[in-house]
């Protein structure tokens, strides 16, 4: 899908995106951006170019992740890695509060987190719609999470268009990519000789006014366009319409949940990878001494045998049943729940399953293939 | 007033053994102001926490006017509520809520009530029994329902029996093993339903107990012509959040802390019943 945005770029150089980066290191924003790490993309802090992925490709295939060296200097020619953004405001594990026991019974005490300006450098389409989406989770009207909005409300967002997809991408057909199209504050395209660079909101406009810009010429900007078609293009995957996905409801029943359980381990893989699942659940840690204890709030899946527990009994007590809650309630109960469905494309599922289950294959097969309830 | 996301510590006043699993607890915030300013209507439940063990969804049984306290009645079923039990008056827990959508109030004005439970007490029930009966002159007549395993099982003996007497208020129960002075029916909730002389057009329905009995309930009140409409039940799930934000309660696209857990039948036809969902 070509750019959608009214973005209008200016040309820098690569060298440009150090004095950018150097701005915001200086300005006292922690700076994360893409590096090779353990054969994986991963966000670490960064503060110069020189330890972003130059050259690097991924490989991506149901169950299969491989980095591999081409011979050029882009730095943003990777899809991506098993997580970006959702970690940065929803942690994966966090105190919420903490109780102490007194004389008279118990005291409470909310416990926030510390935060940073938090720059992101290299943030594709499918992860900023995934955010909007958590967005709209966790910032509800009604009940705004403190500790979400304490870190989202700390991040500047850099965003780069898809240039190439991965082979497990579909996001084409979920309308979130390749091209960005809003939620973030700067946006870069990736040229072979350099980046077209634009802002989208008020927060990014400061940051670019002084770098060493010219003005697009029309083979860079159509160079820009044509390789997120490209990219869009290249996928061979796709997921159906939503209103195609709301019949899922009508295949409670249907055989291939069963044969999803012989393959599936119910590890909580695709759960942890994906950018828009948001179960947690609380703990209480208490210390050894006895006397106080912390109430921890960790990401759970609908993969683990106690996210149903009701004490006596597991309402899904089968793997079957888990999968087809993760499946019906990503792709059917979120358009109730959001307006959309919950799957933005990035294919991190299908990558990062130990066994290589194919979101998209199953939700064809049990969508078109009869009912073949059982 | 309303913070969901931390607890807010209640005193105990008041604790009852109801049965040898069962108790109640009276609460009260230590926070005046809290305490005054706290509101709920029947079917809504709180996060009842207990120091450094963790937190359970309990139904609020007493009635919303009842400004000073709010009473909660556990059942003894893991370690949680393992440990509440051993709680005393003056003793302390953290609550958060109220949470979640409770029992139809206005669409049962005028209207006659019939109420199917099963299970050892079901809590949310008692709570809209004991409103309706205090309001009784808003509603017409009052149907009460009640299942139990085993006789001994039966808890507010005495209240069924004080309700059967009301003007209006029809009280049948059924032991699936009855014992020698159960006076009442023996066999399962659902063979009580043909039993009572339904007026359909203006009778509204309340269930609640295990999912099967209700399956049971809702297919014969279907049978008889009852609309779906007309059907409501609380569901149970377990719970974290309270909010609707954690994800453990999703019933389809329902959150049951936050859409529910009174649902109506019309809401949920897509789900309920199917196993595992």
């Amino acid at each position: 899908m070509p750019a959608r945005d009214n973005r209008r770029p200016a040309y820098i150089s690569r060298s440009s995106l150090q004095t950018l980066l150097d701005r915001l290191v200086s300005a006292g924003y922690a700076c994360l951006g893409p590096t090779a790490k353990d054969g994986a993309i991963q966000y670490q802090p960064i503060n110069n170019l020189n330890q972003l992925p130059r050259g690097l490709r991924n490989d991506q295939e149901p169950g299969h992740y491989r980095l591999r060296q081409a011979d050029d200097e882009r730095l943003f020619a990777w899809n991506h890695g098993p997580q970006v953004l959702k970690p940065l405001c929803f942690a994966p594990q966090e105190v919420v509060w903490q109780e102490r026991q007194t004389e008279s019974g118990m005291s409470v005490k909310q416990s926030m987190p510390a935060t940073k300006p938090t720059a992101v450098i290299g943030v594709r389409a499918c992860d900023l719609a995934a955010l909007k989406i958590q967005d709209q989770h966790f910032m509800r009207k009604d009940s705004t999470d403190p500790h979400y909005q304490a870190r989202r409300d700390q991040l500047l967002l850099i965003g780069v268009d898809c240039a190439e997809s991965a082979q497990t991408c579909f996001c084409a057909s979920t309308g979130d990519g390749p091209a960005l199209d809003g939620g973030f504050d700067i946006g870069l395209a990736e040229l072979a000789d350099g980046f077209l660079i634009w802002t989208a909101s008020a927060r990014g406009t400061p940051w670019i006014e002084e770098l060493d810009q010219q003005p697009a010429t029309d083979d860079q900007l159509a160079e820009m366009l044509q390789a997120t078609e490209n990219a869009a293009a290249g996928q061979s995957r796709h997921l159906p319409n939503e209103k195609k996905l709301t019949q899922l409801y009508q295949r409670l029943g249907h055989s291939r949940w069963l044969d999803l359980s012989k393959r599936c381990l119910s590890c909580g893989n695709c759960t942890s990878v994906c950018p828009t699942c948001f179960c947690y659940s609380y703990e209480h840690h208490t210390a050894i001494t006895g006397d106080s204890a912390e109430v921890v709030r960790s990401w759970d899946s609908c993969f683990s045998a106690t996210h149903s527990e009701m004490g006596s009994f597991q309402v899904r007590s089968g793997i079957d049943q888990r999968y087809r809650q993760w499946a019906t309630h990503k792709l059917a109960g979120w358009q109730e729940q959001f307006g959309r469905s919950g799957c933005v494309g990035c294919g991190r599922c299908i990558s990062w399953c130990p066994v290589g289950i194919d979101l998209t294959e199953e939700v064809q097969v049990i969508l078109n293939e009869g009912s073949r309830d059982v | 007033m309303f913070d969901p996301h931390v607890p807010h510590l209640a005193i105990i006043d008041k604790r009852v053994q109801e049965s040898p699993t069962i108790f109640s607890l009276r609460l009260q915030y230590e926070d005046t102001d809290r305490q005054e300013a706290f509101e709920f209507a029947p079917g809504q439940f709180n996060m009842v926490s207990l120091f450094g063990v963790g937190e359970v969804a309990i139904s609020i049984v007493n009635d919303p006017e009842d400004s000073h306290f709010f009473d909660h009645t556990i059942r003894v079923v893991g370690r949680v509520t393992k440990g509440l039990e051993k709680l005393q008056p003056g003793d302390r827990v953290g609550i958060r809520g109220p949470f979640g959508r409770g029992w139809p109030i206005d669409e049962a004005m005028g209207q006659d009530v019939l109420l199917v439970t099963g299970g050892l007490g079901c809590a949310p029930l008692v709570s809209v029994i004991r409103y309706l009966l205090r309001r009784r002159d808003h509603f017409g007549h009052i149907h009460i329902l009640q299942g139990v395993k085993h006789a001994d099982d039966l808890i507010w003996r005495e209240q069924y029996e004080a309700w059967s007497k009301d003007h209006g208020v029809n009280v049948l129960l059924a032991a699936d093993v009855a014992s020698r002075d159960w006076p009442w029916q023996q066999g399962l909730v659902t063979e009580l339903i043909n039993q009572v002389n339904l007026r359909l057009e203006r009778t509204i329905t309340m269930l609640c107990g295990p999912e099967m009995m209700m399956l049971a309930a809702i297919a014969q009140l279907r049978e008889l012509g009852l609309a779906d409409h007309k059907i409501w039940l609380s569901m149970e799930r377990n719970m974290h959040c309270g909010y609707g934000q954690c994800g453990h309660c999703q019933v389809g696209p329902h959150f049951v802390c936050k859409d529910g857990p009174v649902f109506c039948y019309s809401e949920l036809a897509d789900f309920f019943g199917a196993k595992g969902f």
